[in-house]
C-alpha cells in the first residue's frame, strides 16, 4: 500500500494582512483621538434617563460641589478672539503667545487679574492655582466677571461663525451653553449662573448628565 | 577587518588569496518589533478613545416674568428642599396653617414618581396603546414621540410647578426634571419657592417633628 503523503504546509503563515489591518486601525485611532488637557475641576455629574447628545460647539460652565465656577469652550479660534477682547475690557496687556496658550488651556476658573499668570504657568503649576482659586467671580458685589466672559464669548463666537459662513463652511453653528454642575452643588449657585447667562441673552441650557436606565412605569 | 585570527574557526578565511566575497544579506527583514509596537499603539489608542459624548437634558428656564405660571386646582406644586426631601401640594396653597395641604415624600421609585403618575392618568391613558406598540417595536420612536407630545400638551394634562428653596441641591433639580420625562409630563416650570410656601413647610416640619 502506498503511503498517503500529507501535503507539507509551511509552519509560518503570512501575517502581512493582519499587520496591515493593525496599522490601519492605529492610524484611525490616532487621528480620531482628541487629547484633552487635564480637568481643571472635579465635577461628579448627576444621572438622568435622557438620551439627547451634547451638541458640537459648546461653551461649558462647570460648577463644583463648593460652588466654584469654571469656564471652558472648544473652539480655538473663538478662545483666541475672546481672550483678546477680555484683556481689552479689563485693560490687561497680553501677547500673541498668551492668546495661543489660552486657546489650549482647557477649563479655567481664575479672576481676570490672575489670568495672564495662569496661562503663562506650565501645566504642573496650573494645578495648585486651580485648587487655590475661588473660581470665576459671579458675585455682582465683587465684580461679576462671568457676565463679561459670557457676553464676549457670544460676540466672539458670532464673529468667528460669521467668518466661517463667509468662507463657505457649512458646519458653522452658534455655540450652545452647557452646564456641568456637581451633584452636590447648591441649586442656588446654578440658578445664579443661569440668571447671569440669561441676562446676556442665553435662553437655552444643556444640563450635562450621565446615563442611567429608564425605569418602567 | 575586524577578523581576529582565531586559528581554524569554521567561519574564518583559510586561504589568504581567496577573493573576498560580499556577505549575502537576507532580503527579509525581521518585522516583529515593528508589529509589536504597532499593536501596542493600537491597544493604547483603543483604550483611551471614548466615542460616546455625554448626554444632556435641555432646559429653557422662564424669563423673569412668571405670569405664565397659572396655578389652578389641577396643577401640582413640588418644592425641593435640603436632605433630598420633596414637599408637594395640589392646587393652591392653603391660606392658613391649620388647613396646611403640604405632603412630604422622597426621590425613591415609590416616592414622588407615584404621586405624579397618579395625577397624570389622563396622559398615560391617552398614550397607553402607542406605548405598548412602541415597546413591542411596532412603531418608530418619532411616531411615539409625536403621540406623546400631543397628549402632554393637552389642556387636561398635568402641569407641574417645580420650586426650589435656598438649600436644594442641583442633583434634586436634575432628578425632578428626569421624573418629568419618566412620568410623561410635558408642561412644567422651574421657579423659586415663595415665602408663604417656605413658612408652610416650616410649619409642617414642626407639626410632624421632621428635622
Amino acid at each position: 500500500m502506498p503511503k498517503i503523503k500529507l501535503p507539507r504546509s509551511s509552519p509560518s503563515i503570512d501575517m502581512t494582512p493582519m499587520v496591515d489591518l493593525a496599522f490601519l486601525l492605529v492610524t484611525f485611532f490616532m487621528l480620531t483621538t482628541k487629547f484633552r488637557p487635564e480637568e481643571a475641576v472635579t465635577v461628579t455629574i448627576p444621572a438622568s434617563v435622557s438620551t439627547t447628545k451634547l451638541p458640537d460647539n459648546v461653551i461649558t460652565v462647570s460648577i463644583d460641589s463648593g460652588g466654584r465656577v469654571f469656564y471652558d469652550m472648544e473652539s480655538k479660534d473663538v478662545r483666541m478672539e475672546l481672550f483678546k477682547d477680555m484683556a481689552g475690557r479689563y485693560k490687561v496687556t497680553i501677547s500673541t503667545e498668551d492668546e495661543q496658550r489660552f486657546s489650549i488651556c482647557g477649563a479655567f476658573g481664575q479672576p481676570m487679574a490672575n489670568m495672564v499668570k495662569y496661562v503663562e504657568a506650565g501645566e504642573a503649576d496650573r494645578k495648585p492655582m486651580n485648587q487655590a482659586s475661588g473660581g470665576i467671580p459671579i458675585d455682582s458685589a465683587k465684580g461679576d466677571e462671568l457676565a463679561d466672559w459670557v457676553n464676549l464669548s457670544i460676540l466672539a463666537d458670532a464673529t468667528i461663525q460669521a467668518n466661517k459662513i463667509a468662507a463657505g463652511q457649512k458646519d458653522a453653528k452658534r455655540a450652545a451653553f452647557a452646564i456641568k454642575a456637581d451633584k452636590n452643588a447648591k441649586y442656588k449657585v446654578v440658578k445664579q449662573v443661569i440668571d447671569i447667562c440669561q441676562k446676556q441673552g442665553v435662553s437655552h441650557f444643556e444640563l450635562i448628565t450621565t446615563v442611567s436606565s429608564r425605569p418602567k412605569t | 577587518m575586524a577578523d581576529v585570527d582565531s586559528g581554524g574557526g569554521s567561519g574564518g578565511g583559510h586561504g589568504k588569496h581567496q577573493k573576498k566575497r560580499a556577505k549575502k544579506l537576507s532580503t527579509k527583514l525581521d518585522m516583529t518589533p515593528m508589529v509589536d509596537l504597532g499593536f501596542l499603539l493600537l491597544t493604547f489608542f483603543m483604550l483611551t478613545t471614548t466615542f460616546n459624548k455625554p448626554k444632556v437634558i435641555g432646559l429653557t428656564p422662564p424669563v423673569k416674568d412668571t405670569s405664565h405660571v397659572k396655578v389652578d386646582t389641577t396643577s401640582l406644586t413640588v418644592i425641593l428642599s435640603g436632605n433630598n426631601k420633596v414637599y408637594y401640594y395640589q392646587g393652591l396653597l392653603a391660606e392658613s396653617s391649620d388647613k396646611n395641604n403640604i405632603n412630604i415624600t422622597d426621590f425613591s421609585a415609590k416616592g414622588i414618581r407615584q404621586v405624579i403618575l397618579g395625577k397624570n392618568v389622563f396622559v398615560s391613558d391617552l398614550i397607553k396603546d402607542a406605548k405598548a406598540k412602541h415597546d413591542a417595536g411596532k412603531i418608530s420612536d418619532s411616531i411615539y414621540d409625536r403621540v406623546k407630545d400631543s397628549a402632554e400638551g393637552k389642556k387636561k394634562a398635568l402641569f407641574v410647578i417645580i420650586k426650589t428653596d435656598s438649600v436644594a441641591k442641583y442633583v434634586n433639580v436634575v432628578s425632578m426634571l428626569d421624573e418629568m420625562d419618566i412620568c410623561n409630563v410635558g408642561k412644567y416650570s422651574l421657579i423659586d419657592a415663595t415665602k408663604g410656601e417656605i413658612d408652610m413647610i416650616r410649619d409642617y416640619n414642626q407639626k410632624n417633628n421632621i428635622k
